[in-house]
């Protein structure tokens, strides 16, 4: 019972982990068709920038004031919003109407930029860093003997309080319904004078601030902070993508529900089953549910239109 | 009047004919990868060697992906997963089968080469590298087969998840045996699962070292015909309308799936040997983590940086991009940086790729240097 209790908890603070995630990569999905591959390195830009600037308030530990983590959330979410629309600016801009692969040779471009200026001597460095413990480990309260820190409490709250701000803009506000509708038809969208270029920068900004408290998030629940390039990170980005695909990408609702499958099926397998195979399951789950629903869980299957 | 099968009998060459026209490609690339390990590899450096025959790699892999994203325009990312495959396939036979078959060479302990040029060590890394390919082709064959079906993103993912399941239960593998006489008493289906795991399988003998790419360049030169001659052929122009058009193609009665997955075991085969040369390389340990999605992702950028369907570029990436980062070894932390731009910049002005799907002989740039403008 008790290991059970554990790995609910473990699953339920990875799956919001996963859920921040993949929100970035549908979202895109949803209005540009292609898959970010650069997405991942935002998430890892945004852990390492939360280390730099809780150094540079010089919060450093669990007696830092109690607006230390929120301050440090807004920082991070804001320079990552700022570098998701750089990026859609420069990169993805110019090639709107480009045939799907070549922007996505351009997303692995830009993936592969970021993991190497991130790399630099001047920027974060290929040393290892661990990330300060913004908030306590000592327990809050026990579940069957499991015990409960502030941390995972904050990871999950955190992780709900912004999954329900996504939902509000995205099927409550103008700026969602803009949003929907230039995924459901950009042309038509413009010519509705819906401004696609704005909402396109928006929902690049929307995702890369997911992205950064993804990636802050993993800094205070695991401390450790692995050099950009390493392959870690690229596997974080890849698990929370195949989260967005079963869930069925383009599809805000199925993303939250794939990612806490897949972090599901990866912390039960890992406990129950093998540890080591742990990325196996979930890529295994990503085949079979392409294979029987290639829309996955919750998508439209699309029609091919000639 | 004629029936139709009378009259393709009167288009059909005669035997003789036929019987050469098959054979000589094989002559000539027994020929060409003879003249390169006796004219060519005796007379570089061992630094200029090894990347002869890293660049005969490099064309190898990169061509062989060409089958499914240049020709048939499917966007595959488990490129290295086939290519892992083929090599451990081909260096659990060679290594393993070597000292089963010959016992514990004299020089060089269990790793050591089992005779010289065209001996029987390397006959045996022959058919280890066309078991790895075959090995190859029918994991690509079960893999397609299902996954052809779906859209071009969707492949991508399935291929890009395919690739990491082989690295991780690669990773699983027990540790390889070097006990000879515990080799000698195992049978191949307890020797499968010792692999090496993360460490990689560190023993493979050494056949492909900078002065002896024969087999290297062999294979590089029956890739490059297979190419073409697909390329050319009623095969290959079925895949090209694939790309350009699927409706369109299965419109004209191409059976488009089956299209796609044949030219995806072809190109699986060829990865596989690619492996199989690479796992046998001086200087290269076989291990799970260097065949990953990074590597999938390096063999994509040399077919779009070449550009896609087109074999001379496809070739003069492959080598390029063997050649550069050995140049800029000093500046190794700016070298990916300026990859990385020069991978978006190309995207946006060039977006075909160097070459675009010409061969780099069909270009315009020689019809206006050499010919007269034609009236």
């Amino acid at each position: 019972m008790t290991k059970f209790v554990a790995v609910c908890l473990q699953t339920l603070t990875l799956g919001s982990l996963y859920a921040l995630i993949a929100l970035g990569y549908t979202l895109v999905y949803g209005v540009l068709r292609f898959i970010n591959f650069a997405h991942s390195d935002v998430v890892t830009i945004g852990a390492w920038l939360a280390f730099v600037f809780a150094g540079a308030l010089g919060w450093a530990g669990t007696d830092s004031p109690f607006f230390a983590m929120p301050v440090i959330l807004m920082l991070t979410m804001a320079a990552c919003a700022t570098i998701g629309f750089t990026i859609q600016r420069l990169a993805y801009r110019p090639l709107r109407h480009a045939p799907r692969l070549n922007v996505l040779i351009t997303a692995i471009g830009v993936s592969l930029l970021l993991q190497n200026l991130g790399q630099l001597p001047w920027v974060f460095g290929t040393q290892p860093q661990s990330m300060p413990k913004l908030l306590s480990e000592r327990a809050l309260f026990y579940v069957a003997d499991v015990k409960v820190p502030m941390v995972d409490l904050v990871v999950v709250g955190l992780a709900v309080v912004l999954l329900v701000a996504l939902e509000v803009l995205v099927f409550h506000s103008k700026m969602g319904k803009a949003m929907r509708a230039v995924s459901y038809d950009e042309r038509t969208a413009a010519l509705m004078g819906i401004n696609v270029d704005r909402v396109i920068s928006m929902t690049f900004m929307i995702g890369s601030g997911l992205a950064a408290a993804g990636g802050m998030i993993y800094g205070l629940k695991y401390n450790q902070l692995s050099q950009t390039a390493d392959a870690l990170w690229v596997l974080l980005g890849l698990k929370a993508f195949v989260a967005a695909v079963v869930g069925g990408i383009g599809n805000v609702r199925g993303a939250v529900a794939g990612a806490f499958l897949i972090a599901f099926i990866e912390m039960f397998g890992a406990a129950y089953r093998s540890p080591q195979m742990r990325d196996v399951y979930v890529f295994a789950i990503l085949i079979i549910v392409l294979l029987f629903k290639p829309g996955g869980l919750l998508g439209k299957a699309a029609v091919e239109k000639v | 009047m004629k029936s139709l099968a009378e009259r393709a009998a009167a288009h059909r060459p005669p035997l003789a004919k036929a019987v050469v026209w098959s054979a000589w490609p094989i002559v000539a690339a027994l020929g060409i990868a003879y003249l390169i390990q006796i004219a060519l590899a005796p007379a570089l450096s061992d630094f200029h060697g090894k990347l002869l025959v890293d660049i005969g790699i490099a064309i190898i892999l990169g061509v062989s992906l060409n089958f499914v994203n240049g020709y048939a325009g499917q966007f595959s990312l488990g490129h290295a997963g086939f290519m892992a495959i083929g090599g451990y396939t081909a260096a659990a036979l060679v290594f393993y089968g070597g000292l089963k078959l010959f016992g514990v060479p004299e020089e060089g302990g269990i790793s050591g080469l089992h005779g010289g040029f065209l001996g029987p060590g390397e006959l045996l890394l022959l058919a280890g590298c066309l078991v790895g390919g075959l090995v190859a082709a029918l994991a690509g064959w079960v893999v397609g087969l299902p996954s052809l079906r779906l859209r071009g993103d969707y492949l991508a993912i399935v291929t890009l998840g395919f690739g990491e399941i082989v690295r991780v239960l690669l990773q699983q593998t027990d540790d390889v045996v070097t006990d000879p006489a515990k080799i000698e008493a195992a049978g191949p289906l307890e020797l499968a699962d010792h692999l090496g795991g993360g460490f990689g399988f560190s023993f493979t003998p050494d056949y492909v070292d900078p002065k002896n790419p024969f087999w290297v360049w062999l294979f590089v030169v029956v890739v490059l015909l297979a190419a073409y001659r697909l390329k050319m052929s009623s095969k290959g122009r079925a895949l090209l309308a694939v790309r350009e058009n699927e409706i369109a193609a299965e419109a004209m009665g191409i059976p488009t799936t089956r299209v796609k997955v044949n030219a995806f075991v072809v190109s699986a085969f060829f990865a596989g040997i690619g492996g199989a040369l690479y796992a046998h390389e001086l200087g290269n340990s076989l291990r799970p983590a260097d065949l990953g999605f990074q590597k999938s992702i390096d063999l994509v950028i040399i077919v779009v940086l070449g550009g896609m369907g087109s074999i001379s570029g496809v070739v003069v990436a492959a080598a390029g991009l063997t050649i550069l980062p050995e140049l800029f070894r000093e500046f190794a932390e700016y070298r990916m940086i300026v990859y990385a731009l020069a991978l978006i910049l190309m995207m946006i002005l060039r977006p075909n790729g160097l070459f675009g799907i010409r061969e780099i002989w069909e270009l315009d740039v020689w019809k206006r240097l050499f010919h007269r403008r034609a009236r």
